[in-house]
């Protein structure tokens, strides 16, 4: 048995011994670096399944709370990481090109280390129960994207998108703090159970200022999981950043984004007046999130921009799985719906990441005829898009059918109609990248592209993961149960 | 395991086969001509005596919602499975392999096929729903990559239409699992009837609307039917085959497996004056604008839609008489629409258009090709002899006396009345097709056409004889209905 804590110490401690081996071996290859990081991250996945109980002193001080959904978010976070790692791998002559060296490969070593610290938080949120816990972990991940974000020095884009998202970052940092203030200050709680167990007890009065700190809390968190409208840096990071990053902030930070969120949501459930006006607010942005994000990807050309948007799309399904939390399945349904995006995000963006090395270009252009240069990245490509769209048979309807299962069942209709007509706008520009796989022809003279192996594999695997658990999902609802 | 499981695996196992590298054509008419053996020893086993669904098996796959992977069939889903088996080795038999990408031609052809075999043998809903939905995605490609005439339109359009279509679907089969009390919640198509015969659940009108609208774009219904004559026209022909032939009866297999045993009220009564307005557009209407088209692969598109009118009609009549014919039309229209695209895309082949102002006399150098065209125009007007007469029989009889004759003249019968000139109108469409393709004078370009082929000669004449068969003796298809609808 493993002390649940472990987990988190572990990719600190990994992290800071790969930083130190990088600073002080220079001459270490640098895919040994991404091979350790990789592998340590695989082996506390695997602890991740042999864990003993929460110390009694730990979960008596309502700091952190080990249950199901927990662990699970923790795995996620921890398979997000270890593709994140393996995708900056075949990124990295791209990202040698945008930085400054000395000596060939500088900058690599962090490039791969510091997706652990960001996964250590990740972590740590999963587990957070109570305010200030939030905040923290919340600090360690984004001021590691910060650095992440902008880690291609000599790329305009990259720049800006680190500034960006550092100035975006930094304001929604003081919504949740000021939003926290409120709370605590309304309730005299930090504690997330205490917060409540005491909601009840409170004076009408204070109800109002309660509403008013959830509110910015929602701000801070919509920032997060790109919801609308506070999505608008979206587009410019997730294009600049470098593409791994990109994968890891749409996938791993979102995951943490919700289920914080749907831990904050929690308290505020318990008095019916509160819970109304917090489940309208959500109802409203999880709407506005699913029309902008499918209105606005229909007419994207850029492949890694039109990702950015299907990023906020699908925050739009999770938001309206937030928003259906009174049905009592809603948990599961987000965490299902965010276990298969790990999956079919990080194929595309492999996928990308192979593509745009060779053509140099992240258009949707540079994907035609990619069926006759890779029949294998182009199925693998075609599968990815289709589960994004929703279409049966992959693990990306399985989470659309359980998200409205759960959206229907709580009476939300207006949204869920809403949510049809976004679907179907999903199909235009998932279908627009098919098109360009399997209708267009290729350029003149563009050659077959090679995969490298272990590239190959993972993509193979997540590609079979998509259908498998498209028709039988049960191993990832059991887990959650 | 269900012995249907076989039917399913089989088309997809060809595929991985494909995809491996073998010859395309040659695994694809092997598994289209396995399937049809498959379906006669399955057909042959079941007992029609003692009806209701046979080789039924199950495996749970979300117990917490009921979803079980549950296959079995009755009479309905054995004829329109048949009917399945029978447009695909039609189908393939017809079709030309092309020069581009050959195994993506005969794996999307088979997708297709698996996803209509998979929803017919079906029993969970949920299922049945996830099959038909994998035949999205290679119309998709079928349409954009081998298709012709305005290609990329029709395959957008036919895409998103039905994507739309059928997500609203979806969320009707939400709305009536959740309107299932709380215990007894299943998507098995059996429980949901029985729970409804006891009266155990009354779904919201909006079920009902979503059910309808799904179904009625994926059948094509009036007036969610634009999507289909397009997208028909310019789909290679294998693939409007089987499109029309069979994937698009899953919206009327749909709402007779599923809506009329929980809304009898519904058809019978409180929204028959609604859906009558609708039969009637889609009869006359739709036929009206058959009449106008000028091309014939465009014409046909529109006459599928049509005929799916007839289909409706008897649904709507709400008889025994009514619903049998309306199944009946779902094989007979299959097949004849199956036969007709299949010698559309020869001819196009041939001479490169299908305007009619172009064509002319061509009976004189393909007098096998005019023969058998003209067999199936017959087949689809309805003349007597072939399935589609039984079938418009049995509806139109069935109309005229559904609601409460004995009341005076009812509104079913003015329907009725103004249904049989659909019948007049696609003897118009259908014979002016025929005299201007293949009667009158030969413009002289056309004097060295080829006539039909062997191979697609006997594909053809196949799916005539079916026809013939099963109009001149119903009972081969009445005995499975009668055992399997649930009627009023």
């Amino acid at each position: 048995m493993i002390p649940p804590l472990a987990l988190e110490v572990g990719i600190v401690c990994l992290g800071i011994f790969l930083l130190m081996l990088d600073a002080f071996w220079p001459r270490l290859e640098k895919p040994v670096i991404g091979w350790i990081a990789i592998g340590g991250v695989l082996v506390v996945f695997a602890a991740s399944f042999c864990l003993g109980d929460v110390p009694w002193a730990l979960s008596a001080s309502g700091f952190y709370r080990l249950d199901a959904s927990a662990l699970f978010f923790k795995q996620i976070a921890l398979l997000a990481t270890a593709l994140t790692i393996l995708t900056a791998m075949d990124y990295s002559p791209v990202f040698c090109r945008y930085v400054p060296a000395a000596v060939p490969g500088a900058g690599l070593g962090e490039f791969y280390t510091l997706p652990l610290f960001a996964c250590a938080g990740m972590m740590w949120m999963a587990s957070a129960a109570d305010f200030i816990m939030v905040f923290v972990a919340l600090e360690l991940v984004t001021i590691t994207f910060y650095v992440l974000v902008a880690s291609m020095r000599k790329s305009k884009l990259s720049l800006e998108a680190g500034v960006k998202y550092l100035i975006l970052g930094a304001l929604s940092t003081g919504f949740l703090v000021y939003g926290i203030t409120w709370i605590f200050g309304m309730s005299g709680q930090t504690s997330l159970d205490g917060l409540a167990r005491i909601m009840p007890e409170l004076a009408v009065e204070s109800r109002v200022p309660l509403l008013f700190g959830f509110g910015l809390v929602l701000v801070a968190l919509g920032f997060k999981v790109a919801a609308v409208p506070f999505q608008f840096w979206v587009p410019d990071v997730y294009q600049g950043a470098p593409t791994p990053v990109t994968a890891f902030l749409s996938v791993a930070s979102k995951a943490a984004g919700f289920i914080v969120l749907l831990r904050v949501v929690e308290p505020f459930m318990v008095v019916p007046e509160i819970r109304d006006k917090a489940l309208l607010a959500l109802g409203v942005i999880a709407g506005a999130t699913l029309l902008y994000g499918n209105l606005a990807a229909m007419p994207q050309s850029n492949f890694k921009r039109l990702l950015a948007y299907s990023s906020i799309a699908h925050a739009g399904y999770l938001l309206l799985g937030v928003a259906s939390i009174t049905s009592g399945t809603a948990g599961v349904a987000i965490s299902f719906y965010l276990a298969g995006y790990l999956v079919m995000t990080f194929s595309s963006f492999l996928v990308l990441v192979i593509v745009s090395r060779e053509t140099g270009s992240e258009d949707i252009s540079s994907f035609n005829g990619l069926s006759q240069r890779s029949p294998f990245l182009a199925f693998v490509l075609m599968l990815a898009l289709l589960s994004l769209a929703g279409l049966p048979f992959t693990v990306g309807f399985l989470g659309k059918f359980l998200i409205f299962e759960s959206a229907l069942a709580s009476g939300l209709y207006v949204l869920s109609g809403i949510g049809a007509v976004a679907v179907a706008c999903g199909f235009y520009y998932y279908f627009k990248v098919v098109r360009a796989i399997y209708w267009q022809p290729a350029a003149e003279g563009a050659s077959e592209i090679r995969v490298p192996g272990p590239t190959r594999l993972v993509l193979g695997l997540l590609a079979v993961t998509t259908v498998v658990l498209g028709v039988f999902p049960q191993p990832i609802l059991a887990l959650l149960r | 395991m269900s012995p249907l499981l076989l039917l399913i695996v089989i088309p997809l196992v060809a595929v991985a086969f494909i995809i491996a590298g073998s010859n395309p054509r040659k695994t694809a008419l092997g598994a289209a001509a396995l399937n049809v053996l498959g379906f006669l020893l399955i057909a042959g086993k079941y007992r029609l005596a003692e009806g209701g669904f046979q080789f039924v098996s199950s495996v749970p796959v979300i117990p917490s919602l009921g979803i079980c992977f549950t296959l079995g069939a009755d009479g309905l889903s054995i004829a329109l499975l048949g009917l399945s088996v029978v447009v695909t080795l039609a189908a393939i038999l017809v079709a030309r392999t092309p020069q581009k990408l050959p195994g993506a031609f005969y794996a999307s052809l088979l997708l297709i096929s698996a996803g209509g075999i998979g929803a017919f043998a079906s029993v969970d809903a949920f299922f049945f729903y996830m099959f038909h939905e994998l035949a999205l995605v290679p119309t998709f490609l079928l349409i954009g990559i081998w298709g012709s005439g305005d290609r990329q339109a029709a395959a957008w359009k036919i895409t998103i239409y039905l994507a739309l279509g059928s997500f609203v679907l979806l969320l009707g089969l939400i709305g009536l699992y959740l309107s299932l009390p709380l215990g007894a919640r299943t998507f098995d198509m059996r429980e949901i009837a029985a729970l409804a015969e006891i009266g155990a659940f009354v779904p919201h009108d909006a079920v009902f609307l979503l059910l309808f609208i799904g179904f009625g774009v994926l059948v094509s219904l009036f007036p969610f039917h634009t999507w289909a004559p397009h997208a028909y026209a310019s789909a290679p022909a294998p693939a409007a085959m089987l499109h029309a032939g069979v994937l698009k009866k899953f919206g009327l297999y749909g709402i007779l497996r599923l809506m009329t045993p929980v809304f009898p009220e519904h058809f019978a009564d409180r929204w028959s004056v609604l859906l009558l307005i609708l039969v009637a557009g889609n009869i006359l209407y739709v036929g009206f604008v058959t009449i106008s088209q000028k091309k014939l692969d465009l014409m046909l598109g529109n006459s599928s839609v049509m005929h799916m009118g007839y289909a409706f009609l008897g649904i709507v009549a709400w008889n025994d008489l009514g619903v049998t014919g309306a199944a009946f039309t779902l094989v007979a229209h299959g097949l004849t629409i199956a036969a007709l695209f299949a010698l559309c895309g020869e001819l196009r082949e041939r001479t490169g258009t299908l305007d009619f102002a172009e064509l002319g006399g061509l009976a004189k150098s393909m007098p096998a090709f005019g023969l058998l065209f003209g067999f199936a125009a017959m087949a689809a007007v309805g003349l007597p002899g072939f399935a589609g007469f039984a079938a418009e029989l049995m509806v139109f009889f069935g109309a005229f006396s559904a609601g409460d004759p004995s009341l005076g003249w009812t509104t079913y019968q003015t329907l009725t009345v103004m249904a049989v000139w659909g019948v007049v109108i696609s003897a118009v469409y259908m014979l002016r097709a025929y005299r201007k393709i293949f009667l009158g004078s030969q413009p002289s370009r056309w004097g060295g056409l080829l006539d039909l082929g062997p191979v697609p000669r006997v594909a053809v004449t196949a799916l005539i004889a079916l026809l013939l068969i099963f109009g001149l003796w119903p009972p081969l298809l009445l005995s499975l209905f009668s055992s399997s609808l649930i009627l009023p």
